[in-house]
């Protein structure tokens, strides 16, 4: 436990010094900004708007942060070969792999509270500015916390996709992880379109196959209950319970098969 | 005592092709025993083997037939990890960190901690010479100062045993001389040192023993004394006061008589005659001799022999 939590704050502090997860919480905070202009434009959809990008701007830059880094965590230790010195300390590669997984955890933590941050202090902002008659006719009010459920499955989404590029980038090279990974994130919100494959296709076999990719790839589709948020229509306890559970044990599979592969692993 | 390493048959097959990927071997039965305080020396050219081996020794590769122990335990087992240290070949850590808090990081994962922590990372910082930019990201070092934080966390533990790759690459002169300095001052201490070179000045200098690997195969392992002792190939002498009369008559007597300046001369003699002989001749004729060498085979002469005698050596298919 103590290697993993080393190993953790290693990549954390590696991480949170590194450029990228800083532009990018920047350009989330610039887009969320921009949002509240471009709420300007259009009469009594402004709130919507404002909340739409700003959580699209969590999710997005989240995204590319956690496939960015994620990546780069092993497969640059790998490529540059400073594995070797952390290997033949007395850490184990299972404690290498989560201590990573741990590691990019909490600096998506970190990123994703900065960046949340940020959205509520535009929301408190428009609030302030906006009539009484402007917030009644919002479906919710500007800082609902129920923003941070949304919120909150954005990260469990992440944590997945965090597992996934880790798992990538066991076996495969960067540029080949990157492309996986991202093209998984796009395939894992169309994933219930397999599920009814039998409906569009009549030959039994692809049908199955759709079946059987359904329950292999990952299902983000539930993580995202943007439009519910922001429409302000309920979204039940039970899913965001049944999708974090459904988000670990994902993750779970995804580590367990990375060690695996880790653990067989040459390092020429 | 258990050896200090110990390795049997040790062999290791990589996979070459992409489409019809066919075993090479880059490893081919390495046995071999290295007692502890020895400082070996694991010699050859490039690609015959030597960080394969020390590869395998760490296991960051998996042999594929063999078997290879540390302080008499497996190696790879994560009990020895914590007493020996390893300095991979052209090391490279990480860019955002600083010298001290990657080997604050390394202390931390042999459980060293707080003050005790602190106070090793300084140390071993003012033993590679990098007191003074301890607090500098890495990404700012020379391809010499990362060698030397390499060396550093490989001595953060205060290892029983060394392995180091080539730990002579990248650094100038002076750091040479600091690293040979440095393996002194362990082998005084008692620490066992394995360090692979193809540069045979660093092995004469340093190692009690040396392995000479060649193609993946072991060529001869030995005493350094014994192994440049190995032949005398004659005697080299320097004489002045050599006339004209006197070179002509030894022209016929000796392996070979090169001029140096006016009346000075080189002269050589095979290892079957005397050169007592000879001086007496030349100082008969009032020639003076001014230096006398005996011809031996240096461990670079040697090295080349046992290279060329593996090379012409059948391969096994593999």
């Amino acid at each position: 436990m103590r290697a993993i939590a080393l190993v953790a704050g290693a990549v954390f502090r590696e991480s949170i010094r590194d450029r990228v997860p800083y532009s990018m919480v920047i350009f989330a905070v610039l887009l969320m900004a921009a949002s509240y202009l471009i709420s300007q434009m259009t009469a009594g959809q402004d709130m919507k708007i404002i909340k739409d990008l700003g959580l699209a701007a969590v999710s997005i830059f989240g995204l590319l942060i956690a496939v960015f880094i994620g990546i780069g965590l092993v497969s640059k230790e790998v490529e540059r070969k400073s594995i070797y010195a952390l290997l033949t300390k007395p850490v184990t590669r299972p404690q290498f792999v989560l201590g990573k997984f741990a590691g990019l955890l909490l600096t998506l933590l970190v990123n994703i509270a900065a960046m949340t941050v940020a959205f509520y202090l535009v929301l408190a902002y428009v609030h302030s500015a906006a009539t009484e008659g402007q917030r009644l006719s919002w479906p919710a009010p500007a800082t609902d916390p129920r923003l941070l459920v949304a919120i909150l499955l954005i990260y469990a989404e992440l944590a997945v996709v965090t597992a996934l590029a880790l798992f990538f980038s066991t076996f495969s090279s960067p540029l080949l992880a990157t492309l996986l990974t991202l093209g998984l994130w796009v395939a894992g919100h169309f994933n219930a379109d397999l599920r009814n494959f039998e409906n569009v296709v009549d030959v039994a076999a692809i049908a199955w196959l759709g079946k059987v990719l359904y329950y292999t790839l990952p299902n983000l589709a539930p993580f995202d209950v943007k439009a519910e948020i922001v429409h302000g229509f309920p979204v039940a306890w039970r899913h965001v319970g049944l999708t974090l559970l459904y988000a670990a044990v994902y993750a779970g599979i995804l580590l367990t098969a990375a060690i695996a592969i880790f653990r067989r692993r040459d390092f020429k | 005592m258990a050896a200090a390493i110990e390795t049997e048959n040790l062999t290791k097959d990589f996979l070459v092709g992409f489409w019809r990927p066919r075993p090479y071997r880059a490893l081919d039965g390495l046995t071999l025993s290295v007692e502890p305080g020895e400082v070996f020396g694991f010699l050859g050219p490039n690609g015959a083997g030597k960080s394969t081996t020390l590869k395998l020794l760490m296991q960051l590769i998996y042999p594929s037939a063999g078997q290879a122990s540390i302080l008499g335990r497996p190696a790879g087992d994560v009990a020895v990890r914590q007493r020996i240290g390893y300095l991979a070949e052209n090391p490279y850590y990480y860019d955002y960190l600083t010298a001290e808090e990657v080997l604050t990081y390394f202390a931390r994962l042999f459980g060293i901690r707080g003050r005790d922590a602190t106070a090793r990372v300084a140390r071993v910082l003012d033993e590679v010479g990098l007191g003074a930019e301890r607090r500098m990201r890495l990404r700012r070092f020379s391809k010499g100062m990362l060698q030397r934080v390499g060396l550093a966390q490989a001595l953060i533990n205060d290892p029983e045993v060394l392995f180091l790759d080539e730990p002579m690459s990248g650094l100038d002169p002076l750091g040479r001389r600091q690293v040979r300095d440095l393996i002194l001052q362990l082998r005084a201490k008692g620490t066992t040192v394995f360090f692979s070179s193809h540069i045979l000045a660093d092995a004469e200098a340093l190692c009690s023993r040396v392995a000479i690997l060649a193609q993946g195969r072991l060529a001869t392992t030995g005493r350094i004394s014994e192994l440049v002792a190995f032949q005398l190939k004659g005697w080299e002498l320097i004489a002045s006061g050599v006339t004209d009369e006197l070179r002509a008559a030894l022209a016929s007597k000796v392996a070979a008589i090169v001029p140096l300046s006016h009346d000075r001369y080189t002269i050589q003699i095979g290892p079957g005659e005397k050169p007592e002989r000879l001086m007496t001749e030349l100082g008969t004729h009032g020639a003076s001799v001014e230096s006398l060498l005996p011809l031996r085979d240096t461990l670079e002469d040697y090295f080349m022999q046992q290279v060329a005698a593996a090379q012409a050596r059948d391969t096994g298919g593999l």
